[in-house]
């Protein structure tokens, strides 16, 4: 354990696009962020090494062109799936927010292929659309570092292909008794018809999270749909970090102190 | 070898492409009985094993977990039927055509060597079985619903080909246009089938001048000039000599919009003194204005409407794309922190068999072009916060879409200094034979004929690749590696080189440019309007920096020439000299447009019932149940028309929150579902200091008096910015005229008669036009047809302001039972071109004008009230006056009103009472209670306030002399009721009620909540 700031390597891609809040996210918790393009990982796969959190942010990384998040996962398959892996076996946390999570997916890091490949994944809403809007969560922080001591958070979603979707029931039961489905939404508030409300999918070490879910765009009070129906005399004073999303950084910061 | 790989949905998956089908035919009447299957899939070329093509398929293209797919090399009669089904009808492919941008297939390929394949070619498709109807139905699906004619190839059956190759490699010639030797006629012809869109006047002044030179001019030139020329690039018709006739008097102008619009910016400047905050207007791409010590902030709207009438996917996808590149090519190049958006549209329900030719049903129109910015804005990831959709019938064959951005600019960064002896450097994309005629197309009407003359026009973009451009610009500009840089719009490497290199001189090796394929003419690379590339001046001491930072994000730099001391502009290609003009010539050498304008208001006639074959069905739907004095179907009918219905549906499809600084969104309330008035953001995350967005319009006024219509956009755009919170001391103004054909008098001067009152609105509210752009010649012509349907005037403004902290907004959704509701400004008995009209199909009456200096007194007081927090909510009266303001704000807030009619005041001129009995269920009696409730006088709020706040907020008000009265309270009920004279309730209806209304007429499917 150590005083110093966590330093959090905020990963970007062409078309990742949520690169900067998030890392300011990072920064107002009390962590040291860069924003890194993932051609200097290809170039450099020990680079992640001098960071303690390693942050896959939302976007469309490559347009999210054949799938969400799938060649940008296609390629962290390829070349890097050796330093992700010891990264995370360092102790570290890994982090991914939307297309972070479709990438986490997708690249069988944050749920282990079998033979017959991926066993869940994130597809297209049941809406068949994109779509922004709130949605009320329920959290479950036992396993999940991000999630310490969280019960409900209240944050957007903004996705075309959000739907949790598992090869097989059984799949599914596996990674619930786990404790690893540890969002959920309310069911009335399910944007995307994922199966079991899965907003959020922690590894089995609970140091590897992937949500749908922005909590970077909930750190600020004036950030939620209804803070003008606030009294005047309960309104947000200054930029003090008031909204629902911000413990995840905070939490992830507070691991490493 | 072509392999083709068919992707489906897993059995136990919704088949979501073959649904939208069936729906979508149901919905256009194609067809209700039909049934269908859908695949989208994948066309690989290379010399490759079915083993490479089925890792490939269960490894990348497909999802195993809810899709499965069918393998064969093109031709296998496997590839003829969806899996498990034994026969099906022939499958219905649909391509994009060779050269479109086919983003997804470029990427797959790319990707495929980390599965170790590697492919020549490849390229998408949809693929459909429809089953259910007959033959001629299908076709007419094929090409109605399934597939565009502009950029998509449709087969039926097997595929007609077995390679992907695209272009050839062309011959070198040069081509000179022996212009010198043309008769009138010649000339004329050359302009027209030559695509120039040039005036006799111009020919004749190029031909002049090559004569005097004693030689012609190649083809190059010859473009060159036309796009310099063209009115999308020079508003020469706007900007030129108009003598013009109206209720004003006589008018002449040198310019007209320099002595109108650009007028007003400069008084407003010179009344600010030294507190003026404008730091560059109406000369970069987009106005600058100041926004803290640190930044300043920019925005422009532009339009794109003929590219959307054909293709609206991709028109409005590149018109997003190119008013984003707009601030980017601002200054030194501004980060872009929202974006906007405003349509019009034919109703969804326009009957499919009344179609001319060459018109796209709306509900496609409108699918196509929500679904083109959705796509655009959000990859981007740049919010798209504000924006309103306006329907009239005659924007069937003509819709208009407005796109804007806005850009943080660093306020040392705010101007571009190119130099002499810079490299030319163009980023981005490559160039391809999209878009070609762009410029000149976008000014001229258009035909039935449109969609197969023109297809070259339209084009699909690419957000990642701006989005990559826009990620090395920022980087570049932060080390300063260039002095300069612009964007490459309408008219392409022609007009960003042209206009950089004006004050300098260029030369450019055309052959430099990257292509997408073989076989572009050396006229195509340099007129060529392909997306997401950016032009920049670059000291040929930073190029190598700037070249390994552009590599280093996988984003294409080349030097495409030199600007030169010369003042010409010299072009290459292959070694020969192919052009060699005097920027003078093409900047200054075009002749004066000279037009006449006349204007005459529309006759002023009560209020009354239209004839019936004025009234197209959807008005009908609209009317049917109403014509009484019960007003709640009035006001039913008012909330569920298009125009002032909710607009969820867009909304919700759009992100308007990525960059982390939503303040007020677009939906409000507590169930995150009424309409809030203005957009507040915060551009900078680690600060309080809040940009505020919002746009006004009302085609329906222009059929009045274009003045009231001008006045009343602006005023409306003012006050949704005021409602929110902004200071409107900070507020500055857009304008985009879309209008019809102006060389027809009357149409221009409809256009100079609101360009008039823009000025005199604009100086009385001390809010400066920063920006602007026209559109002329929205027309559509159908085959055999004498006259051509012309849009309504439809001018646009779009307003931002500021506000020192975010958290001093408010949002327009009623908040506690027991708090006042004041009506804030004057209610006259302006009815004309109200939605009570439209719904009741009357036409007359008058339409609402704006008196200048109390409506600005009115915005400082409500921004004063809001600054000093006595405001709980406020919200604009505009369309559906009165009513309608009081139905979204309560059930927005989930709680009831009671509104008393009588408190409202209106002054009648003597006679208006009488002739107002001419509607049906109105008579002098009752007359005022029509006014109160449904008139759209301007300047006017509704603005909840609590009993502990109501003397100080009314003090506010009379100190600024401006009319109002508590008309009501918050209930804690389910209701909105509005009480009249002696008790009667004029309106009373559940909120559930109002809402739902409001809330289904706009929805064209998709579960949004």
């Amino acid at each position: 354990m150590t005083t110093t700031k966590p330093n959090v390597l905020v990963l970007r891609a062409p078309g990742t696009n949520c690169d900067v809040e998030t890392a300011y996210a990072f920064e107002l918790a009390g962590a040291n962020a860069e924003r890194i393009h993932i051609n200097r990982l290809l170039e450099d796969p020990a680079l992640p090494e001098r960071f303690q959190i390693l942050c896959f942010p939302g976007g469309f990384s490559f347009g999210d062109d054949v799938a969400s998040g799938r060649i940008l996962a296609a390629t962290i398959h390829h070349h890097l799936t050796d330093a992700i892996r010891s990264f995370r076996d360092a102790g570290k946390l890994i982090l991914g927010i939307c297309n972070g999570f479709q990438i986490l997916i997708k690249s069988g890091i944050l749920i282990d292929e079998d033979e017959n490949g991926l066993r869940a994944t994130l597809t297209w809403n049941k809406s068949g659309v994109y779509t922004d809007r709130w949605a009320r969560l329920a959290a479950d922080g036992e396993k999940c570092v991000f999630l310490r001591g969280v019960n409900e958070l209240y944050l957007p979603v903004a996705h075309a292909e959000g739907r949790f979707v598992a090869r097989s029931e059984t799949v599914l039961d596996e990674l619930e008794k786990a404790g690893r489905l540890a969002l959920r939404y309310l069911p009335e508030d399910n944007p995307n018809g994922a199966v079991r409300d899965v907003a959020g999918v922690c590894d089995e070490t609970g140091r590897v999270f992937g949500l749908m879910p922005h909590p970077e765009r909930h750190i600020d009070a004036t950030q939620h749909p209804r803070w003008t129906r606030l009294a005047p005399s309960e309104r947000p004073a200054a930029p003090e970090t008031a909204g629902d999303g911000f413990v995840l950084f905070k939490n992830a910061v507070e691991y490493f102190r | 070898m072509l392999w083709e790989v068919d992707i489906f949905a897993a059995p136990d998956q919704l088949d979501r492409a073959a649904s939208d089908t069936v729906s979508d035919a149901a919905d256009m009447g194609l067809s209700s009985d039909l049934t269908a299957v859908a695949a989208r899939g994948y066309l690989i070329e290379g010399d490759l094993d079915a083993p490479q093509v089925e890792k490939l398929a269960a490894l990348f293209l497909a999802d195993p977990v809810v899709e499965q797919t069918v393998i064969g090399r093109v031709g296998d009669p496997r590839l003829d039927l969806p899996p498990g089904r034994t026969e099906a009808p022939e499958p219905i492919y649909v391509l994009p055509k060779p050269g479109v941008t086919d983003s997804v297939a470029d990427n797959a390929r790319k990707t495929f060597p980390l599965f170790g394949v590697a492919a020549q070619g490849c390229r998408t498709f949809k693929k459909y079985w429809i089953d259910g109807v007959t033959e001629a139905q299908r076709d007419l699906i094929a090409h109605k619903l399934l597939a565009n004619d502009a950029i998509e190839q449709l087969v039926r059956g097997k595929l007609p080909f077995t390679k992907l190759q695209v272009g050839a490699p062309g011959e070198f010639n040069l081509r000179t246009i022996a212009i010198r030797a043309m008769s009138e006629t010649e000339l004329e012809k050359l302009s027209k089938e030559g695509q120039l869109f040039l005036s006799i006047t111009e020919m004749k002044t190029i031909q002049t001048y090559f004569s005097e030179l004693g030689r012609d001019p190649t083809d190059i030139e010859l473009e060159t000039i036309a796009q310099t020329w063209s009115e999308h690039c020079s508003h020469k018709t706007l900007a030129g000599r108009i003598t013009y006739s109206g209720p004003e008097g006589e008018k002449t102008f040198d310019n007209m919009l320099k002595e109108t619009i650009f007028a007003a910016t400069v008084e407003i400047r010179k009344n600010l003194g030294p507190g003026d905050f404008c730091v560059s207007v109406f000369s970069d791409n987009a106005g600058v204005v100041t926004f803290n010590d640190e930044y300043n902030v920019c925005f422009k709207v532009e339009t794109h409407n003929h590219p959307s009438a054909l293709e609206p996917y991709g028109g409005a996808n590149t018109g997003l794309g190119g008013v984003i590149r707009d601030p980017m090519g601002t200054g030194m190049g501004a980060k872009p922190v929202c974006n906007t958006d405003v349509f019009c549209f034919a109703p969804p329900e326009t009957d499919v068999a009344a179609l001319p030719p060459g018109v796209q049903h709306p509900r496609r129109i409108i699918k196509g072009v929500v679904a083109g910015v959705r796509d655009y804005g959000n990859r981007m990831g740049i919010p798209t916060v504000n924006g309103a959709v306006y329907f009239d019938r005659r924007y069937l064959g003509n819709p208009l879409v407005y796109c804007g951005n806005i850009g943080l600019l660093p306020v040392d960064m705010s101007f571009k200094h190119p130099q002499a002896g810079d490299l030319i450097v163009a980023i981005g994309g490559r160039t391809g034979r999209d878009g070609i005629h762009g410029a000149t197309f976008s000014s001229a009407e258009l035909t039935s004929e449109s969609e197969t003359l023109s297809g070259g026009a339209v084009q699909i973009g690419n957000a990642i690749t701006e989005k990559m451009v826009l990620d090395v610009m920022l980087e570049a500009r932060d080390r300063g590696l260039y002095n300069a840089v612009t964007d490459c719009g309408a008219g392409g490497f022609s007009s960003a080189v042209g206009e950089m290199g004006e004050e300098i001189g260029a030369e450019v090796e055309l052959d430099a440019a990257p292509l997408k394929y073989d076989g572009l003419s050396y006229t195509e690379i340099w007129i060529s309007e392909a997306q997401e590339r950016m032009v920049f001046s670059v000291p040929k001491e930073k190029w190598d920096e700037f070249k390994a930072l552009a590599e280093s994000e996988n984003v294409e730099a080349v030097v495409l020439g030199e600007f030169k001391p010369t003042g010409r502009l010299v072009l290459n290609y292959k070694g020969v000299k192919v052009a060699d003009l005097p920027m003078s010539f093409l900047h200054d050498g075009r002749p004066p447009v000279i037009r006449r304008a006349v204007y005459r208001p529309a006759q002023a006639e009560p209020l009354s019932v239209r004839p019936q074959g004025d009234v197209s069905p959807a008005q009908t739907a609209l009317s049917a149940g109403i014509g009484t004095d019960d007003w709640n179907a009035d006001l039913d009918a008012i909330l569920s028309s298009l125009n002032v219905a909710s607009k969820h549906w867009v909304v919700r499809q759009y992100d308007h929150e990525v960059q982390g600084g939503s303040v007020i969104k677009p939906l409000v309330g507590v169930c995150n579902d009424g309409p809030g008035d203005a957009a507040v953001l915060r551009p900078l995350v680690s600060s309080r200091r809040a940009l505020v967005v919002s746009c006004g319009m009302n085609p329906n006024y222009g059929d009045f008096d274009t003045a009231d219509m001008a006045a009343s956009a602006i005023d409306e755009a003012v006050r949704n910015a005021v409602a929110v919170g902004a200071d409107p001391a900070t507020i500055v103004l857009l304008d985009n005229f879309c209008w019809g054909n102006t060389d027809r008098p009357e149409t221009l001067g409809s256009l100079v008669r609101s360009a008039l009152a823009c000025y005199d609105v604009a100086v009385g509210f001390g809010t400066p036009f920063v920006s602007g752009k026209d559109s002329l010649n929205n027309e559509f012509r159908p085959v055999g047809a004498e006259e051509p349907i012309s849009i309504p005037p439809s001018l646009l403004i779009s307003a931002m302001g500021q506000m020192p902290d975010a958290a001093s907004a408010v949002s327009m959704d009623l908040k506690e039972a027991g708090n006042s509701l004041y009506l804030v400004g004057e209610t006259k008995n302006e009815l004309g071109g109200s939605h009570f009209a439209l719904v009741r199909s009357l036409k007359g009456g008058k339409s609402p004008s704006v008196d200048i200096p109390r409506a600005r007194r009115t915005f400082y007081a409500v921004y004063q009230a809001i600054r000093e927090g006595l405001v709980r909510a406020a919200h604009d009266l505009s369309e559906g006056g009165l009513a309608a303001a009081a139905a979204e704000m309560a059930f927005a807030g989930n709680l009831g009103a009671e509104l008393w009619a009588e408190h409202v005041s209106v002054d009648f001129v003597p006679g208006d009472r009488e002739k107002l009995a001419a509607v049906p269920g109105v008579t002098a009696e009752n007359a005022a209670d029509p006014v109160r409730l449904f008139s759209e006088s301007n300047s006017r709020f509704l603005i909840e306030v609590p009993a502990e706040n109501a003397s100080a907020f009314e003090a506010i008000l009379a100190e600024a002399e401006v009319p109002h009265a508590q008309v009501g309270k918050v209930t804690a009920s389910d209701r909105l009721v509005i009480v009249g004279a002696d008790g009667k309730k004029l309106i009373d209806r559940p909120l559930r009620q109002l809402k739902a209304v409001w809330q289904k007429a706009f929805d064209l499917g998709g579960d949004y909540q």
